[in-house]
């Protein structure tokens, strides 16, 4: 096993264009979500005069600072559909996107601690093969095998009492994935516009048609919200609401090691996730703040619980050094299941509430919200993931289902 | 980590404390008279405010009481702690949950019916 090498770019990625008056769709929010909408409104609908609006630089948000988990062993059928979509959409995108981003399935492993996880754990792994989800049950012993560095001793306070594991999961090079959805936008013919804060919107009636920007008013026909984490301060301009809160969210990276962790482990329980990056960080991540927050930081005690579990787990990392920590603005819903569809204000339409697990949800994301964009009407794989849930009842609860704690 | 001013303990650290969302939303004064939308309001809808908001904490591993604070959600300095049952000084009021009730969606645009408003 050696370290991956990362793969050479192309020569040119994308233009830095003025903004035009107007566009036949705007894209609030130049993260994976946005580009991947953009790249499927422009590729399945032929949407090409459409910009992507950024306040910042290009997937400089959430897209920059997430720990790159992909996977898709959701307990309820709704999700299992969307995020298996977006796994079956990862195993092809590099191609055809024509750009490498390092997607490596090295497998997702999901750890039990206490007999109720066992159980949450093996009724998941039955639900997600009814779904046609790759999920297995692994005892301690077949955990050691796969991941041989984890400590199954039973003496220790949280004790590894088997796992689920679904080996087409894995991690992607995060920063490639952007820069590969932007190079084909672009290729395509839209607008990517960096440092273009949007401050309000035009309405005329209950319609949307344009939006103020720190670098002028731009018209629209239809506006698509993919802010993550600012959606509700968005929607607020709108005059609607959303059910969102938002919460810092922190990650972390050693120094590089040699390859020593084949695997992504996750623990729920203890709340430490830890894979190994293709140049050798180890990258941990845990819970999110209990309180809602916009700094982009988190709570040093959140580290301090984070690693006292991972030295437990691995013992061999106890003289690892911690070389950056740094946080992100999750939008949680009270279900923990993402919103993706119309709002309460025509031509406007929202993507967010994907929480602490919305990259490996991006290319999902982008081709059913294009989608809904495009025709107005909600895609099969979105529908159940609409605004009016919350008023129906017909919640997809994922709290404690979905193998994360948040 | 943060230090929070019980009002009953004084200054302690944050660990000690549980957070408990939005302060100063009250339950339903005529429940059975509730539309959907205004139940979905009630127990799906929270401000998410960037910047001055009024939430609630307990002192989970001290006193156990429950209290009101003002922090500021961009730069988490706290303006102010107050009990419950009390509202927030003059200058840092959040808004109050009830006052922005956001419109049902328009059903051509949800592609579904939504559900009934006057139950
Ligand atoms: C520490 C951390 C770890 C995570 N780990 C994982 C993981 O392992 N697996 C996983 O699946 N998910 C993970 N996530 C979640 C994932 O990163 C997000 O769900 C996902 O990135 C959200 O979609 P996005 O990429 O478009 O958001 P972002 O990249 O945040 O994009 C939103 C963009 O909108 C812009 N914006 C905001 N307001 C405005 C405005 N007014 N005008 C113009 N632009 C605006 C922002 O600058 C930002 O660039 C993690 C998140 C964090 C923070
Ligand atoms: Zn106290």
């Amino acid at each position: 096993m050696s370290a991956d090498h990362l793969p050479e770019h192309p020569e040119f990625l994308w233009r830095n264009p003025d903004p035009k008056k107007s566009y036949d769709a705007v894209i609030v929010g130049g993260g994976g979500h946005g580009l991947a909408t953009a790249y499927f409104l422009a590729k399945n609908h032929g949407m090409t005069n459409i910009a992507i609006l950024e306040k910042g630089w290009l997937a400089g948000g959430n897209m920059a600072r997430n720990t790159t988990i992909i996977r898709s062993n959701y307990l309820w059928d709704e999700s299992a559909a969307i995020y298996e979509h977006s796994l079956k959409l990862w195993e092809i995108l590099p191609e055809e996107l024509e750009y490498d981003f390092l997607f490596s399935q090295r497998g997702v492993m999901n750890l039990a601690h206490t007999l109720g996880d066992v159980r949450e754990s093996m009724r998941r792994v039955g639900a997600n093969q009814l779904n046609g989800v790759d999920a297995e049950w692994l005892d301690p012993k077949q955990v050691k095998e796969l991941c041989p560095i984890l400590n199954i001793n039973d003496n220790i306070r949280y004790p590894v009492m088997g796992a689920t594991y679904q080996p087409r999961a894995g991690i992607a090079k995060h920063d490639h994935v952007a820069w590969a959805f932007a190079r084909k936008c672009d290729e395509l013919g839209v607008d990517i516009i960096q440092n273009c804060e949007v401050t309000g919107f035009i309405k005329d009636g209950n319609k949307v048609t344009g939006v103020k920007t720190t670098r002028g008013t731009i018209n629209t026909e239809k506006v698509g919200l993919c802010a993550a984490g600012h959606s509700s301060v968005l929607a607020e301009m709108a005059g609607f609401r959303l059910p969102i809160q938002s919460h810092p969210l922190q990650a972390l990276v050693s120094e590089l090691h040699e390859p020593v962790h084949p695997t992504v482990v996750m623990s729920n329980h203890v709340h430490v996730y830890v894979s190994q990056a293709h140049k050798g960080e180890l990258v941990m991540g845990a819970g999110v703040d209990s309180y809602n927050g916009y700094g982009q930081r988190g709570s040093f005690h959140v580290i301090e619980e984070q690693m006292a579990a991972a030295v437990e787990l691995f013992p061999i990392f106890g003289r690892a050094h911690v070389l950056r920590t740094w946080g992100g603005i999750v939008d949680t819903t009270m279900d923990a299941s993402p919103i993706v569809g119309a709002t309460p204000v025509e031509n406007m339409f929202v993507n967010c509430g994907w929480g602490t697990g919305g990259f490996k949800g991006t290319p999902a994301a982008g081709l059913t919200f294009a989608h809904t964009i495009a025709t107005g009407t909600p895609h099969t794989l979105n529908k159940p993931f609409s605004l009016e849930r919350f008023e129906t009842g017909a919640l997809i609860d994922e709290h404690g289902a979905a193998a994360v704690a948040h | 980590m943060l230090l929070f001013s019980c009002p009953n303990c004084g200054p302690r650290n944050e660990t000690e404390f549980h957070y408990g969302g939005q302060a100063h939303v009250a339950y339903p004064e005529s429940p059975d008279q509730l539309s959907n939308r205004e139940w979905a309001e009630y127990l799906f809808y929270r401000e998410n405010t960037k910047g001055l908001f009024a939430e609630r904490w307990v002192h989970a591993a001290g006193c156990r009481k429950w209290f009101n604070m003002v922090r500021d959600t961009v730069s988490y300095e706290i303006q102010a702690v107050y009990g419950m049952g009390e509202q927030a000084p003059e200058g840092l009021t959040a808004p109050p949950a009830a006052q922005a009730k956001s419109q049902p969606l328009a059903p051509a645009e949800a592609g579904t019916t939504t559900a009934s408003e006057g139950v």
